[in-house]
């Protein structure tokens, strides 16, 4: 390494969808661009949040409505933070315990596969319980500010069940979940890759859903800065962006998953089995403990599909959420300040408009399983089409 | 300072959180409590019912505490994290020192301060402890290989200890290496010749 490159510090947490991160650092396409780079591995979204804030970290792995929320100000002290790079798209996953997938698939009235039917039968099981004076069923998600978390009201809520009042929903740091499911202090998870794969082996739980199931294309992680650093270092943000997209497209090309998973599994990096992180990135998932696998070429999008490039309207979605649920008030000003969080023009100023080929992605940018299409200037509309909603 | 106030330490680290609940005791607080169990977490905390809580920033379960800034029915009280926009500068010397504080809404930040200041000298002080015994057992630890590399050496090259040393440290100028890194390469070497 040079003496005149450029140190930076970047914080991660131990999931699949850091692999883009990951192997721009561990192949040396960051050194390529002239950037030293500290990968620094951290517990909680809470840590990684305050580091980037604070000036710890000069860029994050950092999950996308965190982002937002800082922006915002939720929750928390307001720092404004852009994405110019999407580490993921989708990759997280609905994992239930034995005892709940056998309750889902009795009250189903088809198969259990498709999220409507799930849902409609976890609305069926809720009021079973309730009927006879059971404790709801908890939930775990990682984060009260998380693509987890929403991922999982929207699909329940649009069975028919509440998540504020029909069952508990819980925040677990990723590493426990599985240990929760185990011992039952959850009946379910919504989590990303790799636990939803460490329950399903260990014979604790069902994958009961890819996330992409419910919503088509959901971006779930981004490269994070904050906006006063990206405005200072516009020709650093252009090197990471562009060492980030050849890692992107390194992933993407199957002749180097075995690489790719062999550098993820270093103690150092995401500290699981190279072969759980390779299906993981073919999205071939064993979904339930008697093997049984299932397909997917949109569980975990890396570097195709458009998925490099943040797109506002994802913002937009993530921001009605947050409204939907009582996180945030409806307002114009706030929705603009969410969406200007995701910069493809950033992307754009590194790589040219043409550098990321979109091929059939649904037409609203979202495409969920249920509800109306999403339109990114109506937020209004959205929830309007809801019952269940936070009151 | 209000000797009334409870407080929650959150720490897995026993020794670090006894020397932090000793501080506050010394200071003057009674109300303590320690929780090193994070499972039921939430649960922990609403049953002390805690007006501040102290959490190590290597400590996963600090996510779930975020949760209680949330509205939700299963929360008693609000509680909001001892930061805002003009304390930069503590938060800054807490999350390097590795700890977090939050406080239930409406405790003036003041009564907070001595409490955070208190946090941030005892978590740098264990730090400081930790390194220096880091650095003792590994003082420790080389100093057994060397003595085993040196018999290995005695035994079979017929050299006293003093000999035996000496050609360890002149093997390590002439390599550029630790004089332990030659031991530890001396005692593998004759493991594969045995």
């Amino acid at each position: 390494m040079s003496g005149g490159d450029t140190k930076l510090r970047i914080g991660f947490i131990p999931l699949a969808d850091a692999t883009a991160l990951i192997i721009a650092v561990d192949k040396g396409f960051t050194a390529a661009e002239g950037l030293d780079v500290e990968l620094v591995r951290e517990v909680s979204w809470s840590n990684i949040r305050d580091k980037l804030n604070i000036g710890l970290f000069d860029a994050a792995h950092l999950i996308a409505p965190v982002a937002i929320a800082s922006s915002l100000g939720l929750g928390h002290v307001k720092v404004p933070i852009v994405a110019p790079f999407g580490l993921g798209v989708n990759g997280n996953a609905i994992t239930v315990s034995p005892a709940l997938y056998a309750a889902i698939g009795a009250a189903a009235d088809g198969n259990v596969v498709d999220p409507m039917v799930s849902a409609r039968a976890l609305a069926r099981v809720v009021a079973g319980r309730k009927a006879k004076g059971e404790e709801p069923l908890t939930f775990g998600m990682t984060f009260p500010f998380s693509t987890h978390n929403y991922h999982l009201r929207f699909w329940m809520a649009a069975g028919g069940v509440d998540p504020d009042e029909d069952v508990r929903l819980v925040v677990l740091p990723p590493p426990y979940m599985v240990e929760s499911l185990a011992n039952k202090h959850v009946d379910a998870f919504c989590v990303g890759a790799p636990w939803n794969s460490v329950a399903v082996d260990l014979g604790i739980g069902f994958i009961l859903h890819f996330v992409s199931e419910i919503l088509a294309h959901a971006a779930e992680k981004v490269l994070a800065v904050r906006g006063r650093w990206a405005e200072e270092n516009p020709d650093v943000v252009k090197r990471l962006v562009r060492a980030h997209r050849r890692a992107a497209g390194f992933v993407e090309d199957e002749g180097n998953r075995d690489e790719v998973a062999a550098v993820l599994a270093a103690p150092h990096r995401i500290d699981v089995a190279a072969e759980v992180i390779r299906r993981t990135l073919d999205g071939r998932m064993k979904v339930a403990p008697d093997g049984t696998v299932r397909m997917s070429d949109r569980y975990l999008i890396i570097g195709r599909n458009g998925a490099s490039r943040p797109d506002p309207v994802q913002a937009a979605w993530l921001y009605a959420q947050m409204v939907r649920w009582g996180q945030a008030p409806l307002a114009a000003d706030l929705l603009a300040t969410a969406k200007a969080v995701f910069r493809p023009d950033l992307f754009d100023a590194a790589l040219g408009p043409e550098a990321e080929q979109v091929v059939s992605e649904p037409a609203d940018g979202i495409g969920a399983f249920a509800g109306p299409l999403f339109d990114a200037n109506d937020i209004a509309g959205h929830l309007a089409a809801w019952g269940i909603k936070h009151r | 300072m209000d000797p009334f106030l409870k407080i929650v330490i959150v720490d897995k680290n026993p020794i670090r959180a006894a020397i932090l609940e000793d501080g506050l005791r010394e200071a003057g607080h009674v109300h303590v409590v320690r929780i090193e169990e994070t499972a039921n977490l939430l649960a922990r905390i609403y049953a002390v019912d805690p007006d501040v809580i102290l959490i190590d920033l290597e400590n996963p379960s600090r996510d779930v505490l975020e949760q209680m800034f949330q509205v939700s029915r299963a929360v008693k009280r609000p509680v909001a994290m001892f930061v805002d926009q003009s304390d930069s500068a503590s938060i800054e010397a807490a999350v390097d020192a590795g700890v977090s504080a939050y406080i239930v809404d409406g405790l003036k930040k003041e009564r907070m301060k001595h409490i955070l200041d208190l946090c941030i000298s005892r978590f740098n002080a264990f730090s400081r402890l930790q390194n220096e015994l880091d650095r003792t057992r590994t003082v420790l630890e080389e100093r057994k290989v060397i003595d085993r590399a040196k018999g290995i050496l005695m035994k079979a090259k017929n050299l006293t200890e003093e000999e035996a040393y000496a050609l360890l440290r002149k093997t390590a100028m002439n390599e550029n290496k630790k004089i332990a890194e030659v031991a530890q390469s001396v005692i593998v070497a004759a493991e594969l010749l045995k």
